[in-house]
């Protein structure tokens, strides 16, 4: 089978799962765009502060 | 000429705003080592593209492709799936929230804190001095070399400016500063890509017959090269071949997996508020890394219709540049593409080389000044000093990177890549993984692991892997033959053998040694106490 002029599947396959691989990215961005919006407050890192103290 | 010099000088102006505003905006140690941790998702994925893609990724990857053909899109794959997925789903989000559990600025600090000890902060910080400023040296000749013959300058005096106008934006704008000038810098960098690889398609009648004409050229492949396994440039290489294990091993393994382990890269998961700003990143990273690299290599492969069918070379593309691949790129630009374009593919190489050397010598500097000498040697009682003690330690980096930029062959640029990696890969990989995925490795197990992935990297580089151990040198010297092992050791990179060895050196020694504290293990992974 021939895909995009390239007979070998080892070639294709790596040239189709390259796109494929960013078109994940995209989609996991805009899937998750307002996901994970927790962030460290000053009180959180009070205890490291001490530990190097 | 003057065009290009008018091109130049913008390009450079609209750098040294951008610098200047880093530096308006640099008010503390935060904001000049992990840009104040509140980095826009635009700017951080385009300044991590930026800085892992240099101009010997796309002048280097492109003549590899035209050497071996489009097989290498393998690696294209591997850079978006372990360079973006892996690294900001995966390791990013942890390494953002452990990093900033432990107020880390540094990728050093962050391992020293996460195991609670200044000496493996100091060491690893140790590793980056020693080893980074060969790479930088590498990225400091390849671009040198392209302005002395892009402009007609002394190969010293380009790398005398160069080095100048990066350190001014470096020393003054800090990592805030780095990160805006790379946002630009990939910008320009993807723009050019991408108008390279339309130009290319469209001149050889789109995508499809350009992969075809490229087929039909296997029977120009060097006999040379046939004999070790290249079999055309739209085929694998034969499998257990010479080639076979070089690309596996060496662009696969090597620059894939080892991007993970690179110092600059891993601090800029610290530069982002939450999680949510990493999962907008991925997108971005994702279609640039897919855009630089694989427009390299389809490019470089195709390079051989172009030359092959225009009557003027007639001739495959390693032959036209008389067997040096990284003038095959330039080549190829010169007699294939509109004059504009030259313009613009200079700023990509620009851009390339200065968005790497930029954060080279930000984290060589705070390895230095803060991880170093402030950390390691002062025991960390000199806070105040911070800005100033890395911003000495970028000089000294600097200066140590420049004495071995006028000092190392030109030949030199692939080696010390390899070896930059080699040494990432098998020294800090295993601890970084243990510290963001095993709350069971110790103090012990990181040590252990880091002697071992460097011993045993430079013992590979230096008496196994033939192409590093043939440059260096010694095993000539001291067993008058250029590698210890049969074949096919001799072409394995040593990434594949020595960052296992790590591995497994890291679980075993902290399976029999000390753990570190219950309490602080719940602290560094925010759980409620002996969760």
């Amino acid at each position: 089978m021939t895909v995009l002029g390239i007979a070998d599947p080892g070639v294709w396959l790596a040239y189709l799962l390259s796109i494929l691989s960013a078109v994940f990215c995209i989609v996991y961005g805009f899937v998750n765009w307002n996901k994970g919006d927790e962030r460290i407050q000053p009180e959180d890192i009070k205890w490291v502060k001490a530990e190097i103290k | 000429m003057l065009t290009l010099t008018i091109v130049v000088i913008i390009y450079l102006s609209v750098v040294g705003f951008l610098g200047y505003c880093g530096y308006r905006r640099t008010k503390s140690a935060l904001d000049y080592l992990v840009a104040g941790r509140d980095i826009h998702p635009f700017v951080m994925s385009i300044s991590y593209g930026a800085s892992a893609i240099s101009t010997s990724a796309i002048i280097g990857f492109g003549g590899a492709a035209a050497l071996f053909g489009l097989s290498l899109l393998w690696l294209t794959l591997l850079t978006v799936l372990f360079g973006i997925i892996v690294a900001f789903i995966v390791f990013g989000k942890r390494t953002r929230k452990i990093g900033h559990r432990l107020d880390a600025h540094t990728f050093p600090e962050f391992l020293g804190r996460r195991f609670k000890s200044r000496f493996i902060q100091g060491a690893s910080a140790l590793v980056i001095f020693l080893f980074m400023p060969l790479y930088a040296a590498v990225v400091l000749i390849g671009a040198a070399r392209f302005i002395e013959t892009t402009f007609f300058m002394n190969f010293n005096v380009a790398l005398l400016i160069y080095t100048l106008i990066i350190c001014a934006y470096v020393i003054s704008g800090g990592l805030k500063g780095t990160m805006y000038i790379d946002a630009f810098q990939g910008t320009i960098m993807f723009i050019g890509m991408i108008i390279l690889l339309a130009i290319t398609y469209l001149k050889l009648g789109g995508v499809a017959p350009a992969h075809q004409a490229l087929s039909q050229l296997a029977t120009q492949v060097p006999d040379k090269l046939a004999r070790i396994g290249h079999l055309g440039w739209t085929r694998m290489p034969a499998l257990g071949s010479n080639i076979w294990w070089t690309m596996i091993t060496t662009f696969v393994m090597g620059v894939g997996v080892g991007v993970l382990a690179q110092p600059y890269l891993a601090v800029r998961f610290m530069t982002v508020k939450s999680a949510k700003e990493l999962n907008r990143a991925v997108g971005m990273g994702g279609v640039f890394f897919l855009c630089i690299i694989g427009a390299a290599f389809i490019v470089g492969a195709l390079s051989n219709v172009h030359f092959f069918n225009d009557p003027k070379f007639g001739q495959i593309s390693l032959a036209v540049s008389g067997g040096n691949i990284d003038k095959i790129i330039p080549l190829y630009i010169n007699s294939a593409l509109p004059a504009w374009f030259v313009y613009v593919f200079t700023l990509v190489i620009l851009s390339a080389a200065m968005s790497s050397s930029g954060s080279q010598f930000q984290a060589l500097g705070a390895a230095i000044g803060r991880d170093f000498f402030e950390r390691a040697i002062l025991g960390g009682r000199h806070n105040k000093y911070t800005v100033l003690a890395t911003r000495i330690g970028i000089v000294l980096g600097v200066l140590f990177a420049v004495i071995l930029g006028y000092s190392l062959p030109g030949n030199i640029i692939a080696v010390g890549t390899a070896i930059f990696f080699g040494i990432c890969a098998s020294v800090f990989l295993p601890s970084y993984i243990g510290a963001l995925f095993w709350k069971g490795m110790t103090k012990a197990g990181v040590i252990a692991s880091m002697a071992v992935g460097f011993l045993g990297t430079a013992f590979w580089l230096l008496f196994i892997h033939q192409k590093e151990s043939e440059a260096l040198g010694l095993c000539k010297f001291i067993f008058n033959k250029p590698s210890l092992a049969p074949f096919p050791w001799t072409v394995i990179d040593a990434i594949a053998v020595i960052m296992p060895i790590s591995f497994v050196t890291a679980v075993l020694v902290s399976l029999f040694t000390k753990k570190l504290p219950q309490e602080h293990i719940d602290n560094c992974f925010n759980l409620k106490p002996g969760k």
